[in-house]
């Protein structure tokens, strides 16, 4: 599981049926911060209606998405299964303030 | 997940028994804001994506899982074919 930032979303209209009727988000992996982007972007499928800007909580993992998402034979691979509300870190307020 | 431009379309007479009707297209990842990212790779295509459309793709065990025959020795597949994306930099496409 990570943290990462939505920063949007994507519509389709010819997509796997799986996909019908779901929301599929841009996401950016970042730092504990919640701000320092840590690789690139990818899209997941949203289960708690996140939106952009929203910190989130995310699996990029086939196994965690199916639980979630649907039945054993649909190819979900990354899934938003939180919305992260605080992230405390001992020591952070500490290291901005140096 | 990724976005994903097609960019070509790959023809292979001889392959493996359990892909023998799959397409299969050349992509190269984008970002939300179109600018190209990693590699160009091979998807399998179950949706009739073509050059030019921008996709989503999964990689992993979940893309054999978008093909009739499940069992199928793919790592990389198309799930949709992508309208429109809302990026940080706003609309794409």
């Amino acid at each position: 599981m990570i943290l990462a930032r939505v920063i949007g979303n994507v519509v389709s209209s010819v997509q796997h049926r799986a996909f019908e009727g779901r929301s599929i988000m841009v996401c950016v992996p970042v730092d504990t911060d919640g701000h320092t982007p840590l690789g690139s972007e990818f899209l997941a499928v949203d289960s708690v209606q996140a939106g952009p800007g929203d910190l989130i909580l995310a699996a990029r993992e086939g196994n965690a998405a199916r639980q979630i998402l649907g039945k054993d034979s649909d190819p979900f691979h990354s899934v938003i299964m939180g919305i992260v509300d605080e992230v405390y870190e001992p020591g952070r307020a500490a290291k901005a303030a140096e | 997940m990724e976005l994903a431009r097609v960019v070509a379309r790959v023809v292979a007479t001889v392959k493996y028994e359990t892909l023998q009707g799959v397409r299969l297209l050349v992509i190269q990842p984008e970002t939300s804001a179109g600018e190209p990212c990693g590699e160009p790779i091979v998807a399998a295509d179950a949706l009739q994506a073509g050059p030019g459309d921008l996709v989503s793709w999964v990689a992993g065990r979940e893309a054999a899982l978008t093909l009739p025959n499940t069992f199928a020795p793919v790592d990389c597949a198309v799930v949709s074919i992508v309208d429109h994306a809302w990026g940080d930099r706003g609309r794409y496409l």
